[in-house]
């Protein structure tokens, strides 16, 4: 895909956010937007997967820790062809395969069950860990919150993945700077977020999360990088595209109401007209 | 009498752990800085590159067990029973338990008989923890041929399994040739018409001579071993309540959620029975000699013997 195509993928996936929170009066909107063009990123461009099968034994693993962000990681994979987009008004309902949190046991594509904070990492690095002891070239990634980054388990998790060499692994902090109480500066700053995870014997790379040019760099740096893991902090804005979630806590974990909604839609259509004149 | 053989159920793990090794290239052994201790250090000595130490973060070993069984090996996460099911309980639940991985915990030094180490080293809730989880199996072996059998029937089942084991040595009581371990299946070890006494882990072998002093006394005392917590052999409780309409349950771990609640559960609702719950009465252990401490806690056969007695007056 070109960046453009990117572009618009993306900004499909922040729709089929907002759509399906919209759908579930509830969920996670705030974290899932902004990390939207690193999903889009990864499903699309860099990670070795297939739709058609989900489980096939060399594929690359994702491991969303931030597992409230659900709604980007779903909308990610039925715009890659896992599921149908139409099932993603279906979410947090009762009888849906899509729970709030990912669930491996029942939603193609999911390789790892998370939500509780600090502990997707910890898998990532058992992945990681096991396809050294195998000897297979499949490659792991995360998805950190930067207000998760508060959890002493993402340390301990950091500390084995470099103490093991893991290269094969890649730790992105969707760095938007907010939490549900407001900004990660006002209740327990994690910064520097970049220096910690240097400090930890990571190769650490900052980018501003919604360039592709830079997250299409920075996987490649990660991918060249031998000997570490890598750690990708990524700038982002909280609720990007959508102009009164922006940077504003108070949208970690709301949905719209149908006004609200409708006003999503229209940023985004907007969004996605002005890239089709590009 | 030739003397009794006694080995600490954590040996036996760590044997069967290499044992298993041999056998199958997909086990893995995790530990947290207490291969020494939890005996899978006889494991890392066969098996190296087999063996993860994670150091001292119990949570983030569950974590990366986790990760580990969702690319098809078997691992064995090992640590104390209090920092595995204590400290990592909502890893155990959240990461293992919720997504029904292949993970085996190997928790050793449980409850009273840690001995000196005392009251924060002692765990006495894994098992109510443990039995909590949805689709976990709980197993607390009572012996070295036992501990053995039980780590290759975790290795064979599909799903999150809790052993439990012990660090003080304790006899060998199922040294015979008809001995087979099926989980969640409970072994009658003697029969008897008064009273029936069911136990698990290292209790077992206090029970059995608590039955026999119970004998010299004309109380016939059936004696049960129920080595699998959950799924726990209800028609082996109910049975057992039918036939000698009293039951007497004992265990090294807390009265509240372990062994004695359990067969209460099932007494209570499916073959009412007078129940008498013998384990650590609601309070935190001390330091102190392993022995001297079951004779403490009144989990030694003279203990044993004595609250039965009084139990079937």
């Amino acid at each position: 895909m070109n960046k453009t195509e990117l572009m618009k993928t993306a900004n499909e996936i922040r729709k089929g956010i907002v759509t399906a929170v919209h759908s579930a009066k509830s969920g996670h909107p705030g974290g899932s937007l902004s990390a939207a063009d690193i999903y889009t990123y990864l499903f699309f461009e860099e990670m070795n997967i297939d739709p058609k099968d989900p489980k096939k034994a060399d594929r690359d693993r994702f491991v969303l820790s931030k597992g409230h962000t659900a709604p980007g990681y779903y909308s990610t994979l039925a715009n890659r062809g896992f599921f149908p987009v139409e099932d993603l008004t279906t979410l947090r309902k009762v009888g849906s395969y899509l729970q709030g949190h990912p669930d491996m046991k029942h939603i193609p594509g999911v390789d790892m069950s998370s939500g509780s904070l600090g502990q997707g990492i910890s898998a990532a690095v058992g992945m990681a860990i096991s396809a050294k002891l195998s000897g297979d070239d499949y490659r792991v990634y995360t998805l950190l919150g930067d207000g998760e980054i508060q959890e002493g388990q993402v340390w301990e998790a950091s500390m084995l993945a470099a103490h093991r060499k893991l290269d094969n692994l890649v730790v992105i902090v969707d760095n938007n700077n907010l939490q549900i109480d407001g900004a990660i500066t006002d209740v327990n700053s994690p910064y520097p977020i970049d220096k910690k995870f240097e400090a930890f014997n990571f190769h650490v790379i900052n980018i501003d999360g919604h360039d592709f040019d830079a997250i299409a760099a920075a996987f490649k740096e990660a991918r060249e990088t031998k000997g570490q893991p890598t750690a990708i902090i990524a700038k982002t804005v909280k609720g990007k595209n959508v102009s009164f979630m922006e940077n504003q806590a108070s949208w970690h974990g709301a949905a719209p109401n149908d006004e609200q909604y409708a006003t999503a839609m229209a940023d985004l259509e907007k969004v996605g007209e002005a890239l089709c004149q590009k | 009498m030739s003397e009794v053989k006694k080995i600490a159920t954590r040996e036996s793990y760590g044997n069967a752990l290499v044992e298993l090794g041999k056998k199958y290239d997909d086990v893995v052994v995790l530990d947290a800085d207490l291969a020494a201790a939890t005996k899978t250090g006889t494991f890392k000595k066969a098996f190296p590159e087999r063996h993860i130490d994670c150091g001292i973060a119990e949570c983030n070993m569950m974590g990366v067990a986790a990760g580990i069984a969702t690319t098809g090996k078997i691992p064995f996460a090992s640590s104390f029973a209090m920092f595995a099911a204590g400290r990592a309980f909502e890893q155990i639940r959240n990461s293992i338990g919720y997504p029904k991985l292949n993970v085996k915990i190997g928790a050793t030094h449980a409850s009273i008989s840690v001995g000196e180490d005392g009251a924060t080293h002692q765990c006495n809730e894994d098992i109510a923890l443990m039995r909590t989880i949805p689709g976990m199996v709980v197993i607390n072996p009572a012996d070295d041929i036992e501990a053995k059998a039980a780590v290759q029937a975790a290795y064979e089942h599909v799903g999150p399994v809790y052993l439990r084991f012990g660090r003080a040595a304790v006899p060998v009581i199922n040294d015979n040739p008809e001995y087979k371990f099926e989980l969640g299946k409970a072994v009658t070890l003697k029969e008897g018409t008064d009273v029936t006494i069911i136990a698990s882990g290292l209790p077992v072998s206090e029970s059995l001579a608590a039955a026999e002093k119970l004998a010299a006394d004309g109380i016939s005392a059936a004696v049960i071993n129920m080595h699998t917590i959950k799924p726990l052999d209800e028609a082996a409780v109910i049975e057992a309540a039918e036939k000698t309409g009293k039951i007497v349950t004992v265990e090294e771990h807390s009265v509240i959620g372990g062994l004695g609640s359990a067969v209460c559960d099932v007494v209570a609702q499916k073959a009412p029975a007078k129940v008498l719950k013998i384990g650590v009465n609601d309070v935190f252990g001390e330091s102190g000699p392993a022995a001297a401490l079951i004779k403490k806690y009144g989990l030694d056969a003279d203990s044993i013997c004595e609250k039965v007695k009084e139990f079937v007056k």
